[in-house]
């Protein structure tokens, strides 16, 4: 496999942000209401990561190593404001449903993990690639976050009527108890896949995506199990 | 004054920052084990984020927007954060050693938390004054402390519970999560 692809197939299937890694929970939670804002936020934040982590791997060699991490903040927030106006300007109805998380992108892990970890050692090209595979990774387990929790709070999927009309909607999945549960499940879920496995002999190995510099993955108890 | 006292009660409990808007998750499942490490945060966290409340507001209301460069408000908060949360943790290690002392394993640990940022941003979108700013800063930062230091005394209960092994760690966290999101449900009816 050459090398981008080799890329996306890592973020999309290997190193799942979403289901494997366990990053950027604050957004995975909050938008998933719907299948369309999970693929809306999915997107927004895979633009971001992908133009971040080439604009930082370009910049390597010129960043001094002491004030790495607020460089790489500041080119984060840069383009995070970029394409907050591009939503505010195009996708306005988007821009209302994501509110304030689109901002909230900015102290998302995602990024600055795969800053540090992959797009400060690499080369630009195979450096996108990374961004564009981990972020569609991340939209993958958005929208199906948001799908099933569309589909069992509101019997829709992508706004369409699914369910028959004398199904009544479990509200609360739309809301935000709904959203710890859903997420309970999934991981108890992967749990028992990775016990199954284990028993088998079968090691499944994880990466991390995330070295012991970003504070906030280091204080997760997700974090920390992956590393 | 009543006013004020809406924001606050809204802020802390109506739309609790945890368990309703979903900010700062990270130490909320990450440091919750215990309840004085969570206390601790807890205190941090208010520490920080009324004072990044005040100088956030500060900022926008007598630099970015005479300016109209409001646009800018991302970048010049996450930067203001982070170099506040550096300078609280030198002023405090010089000024009172206790305080440091009690505070200053969680100082760092709260750069990456998105509550301080998201307070900051929803003061502006929300377009509080200054007061209100910091009120609202206050009120979130102690429904985060509240809501933790629950998490971290039920966690200390459960903790030799016997849950089924698939339920092991972070599900059975998140489990009681949902539960607690369900009570504060509760406060709504205070609107």
């Amino acid at each position: 496999m050459n090398k981008p692809m080799e890329r996306l197939y890592n973020g999309i299937i290997k190193e799942n942000p979403t289901f494997v890694l366990m990053l950027g929970m604050c957004p995975t939670l909050a938008v998933t209401t719907s299948a369309m804002n999970g693929l809306g936020m999915g997107l927004t934040t895979m633009v971001i990561l992908a133009m971040s982590n080439m604009m930082i791997s370009m910049l390597r060699k010129i960043i001094p190593d002491g004030v790495r991490m607020p460089a790489f903040i500041v080119v984060v927030a840069s383009f995070v404001t970029i394409v907050q106006f591009l939503l505010q300007a195009y996708l306005p109805f988007l821009y209302d449903s994501l509110g304030i998380y689109i901002p909230l992108i900015v102290v998302n892990c995602i990024i600055l993990g795969r800053a540090e970890a992959y797009a400060s050692k690499n080369p630009p090209v195979a450096s996108l690639f990374d961004g564009i595979g981990m972020g569609l990774g991340f939209t993958v387990g958005l929208t199906s976050i948001g799908l099933v929790r569309e589909l069992i709070g509101a019997g829709t999927v992508f706004g369409a009527q699914i369910m028959p009309s004398s199904y009544e909607p479990v509200t609360i999945f739309i809301l935000a108890p709904g959203a710890f549960l859903v997420l309970s499940m999934l991981t108890a879920a992967q749990n028992k896949i990775k016990m199954k496995a284990a028993q088998k002999g079968k090691e499944i190995k994880i990466g991390s995506g995330c070295t012991g510099t970003c504070s906030s993955c280091s204080s997760c108890p997700s974090g920390k199990k992956t590393s | 004054m009543q006013e004020l006292l809406m924001i606050g009660i809204g802020a802390a409990f109506i739309n609790n920052v945890v368990l309703s808007q979903f900010l700062g998750l990270c130490p909320f499942l990450g440091v919750s084990k215990k309840v004085e490490t969570a206390a601790g945060m807890g205190g941090a966290v208010i520490f920080v984020i009324t004072i990044s409340s005040f100088i956030t507001g500060l900022l926008y209301e007598f630099l970015l927007e005479p300016m109209n460069v409001t646009y800018l408000q991302t970048i010049v908060f996450i930067l203001v954060i982070a170099a506040l949360v550096q300078f609280v943790e030198m002023f405090l290690k010089k000024v009172s050693p206790g305080l440091y002392n009690a505070l200053g394993v969680y100082l760092p640990l709260i750069t990456t938390n998105c509550a301080v940022l998201g307070v900051a941003l929803i003061n502006v979108q929300k377009s509080y004054n200054l007061i209100e700013g910091v009120v609202n800063g206050f009120a979130t930062a102690f429904g985060f402390t509240v809501s933790i230091i629950l998490m971290a005394g039920i966690r200390e209960k459960t903790e030799h519970n016997d849950v089924p092994a698939a339920f092991k760690g972070s599900p059975i966290v998140l489990l009681t999560a949902c539960l607690m999101a369900i009570a504060f449900f509760g406060f709504s009816g205070l609107k």
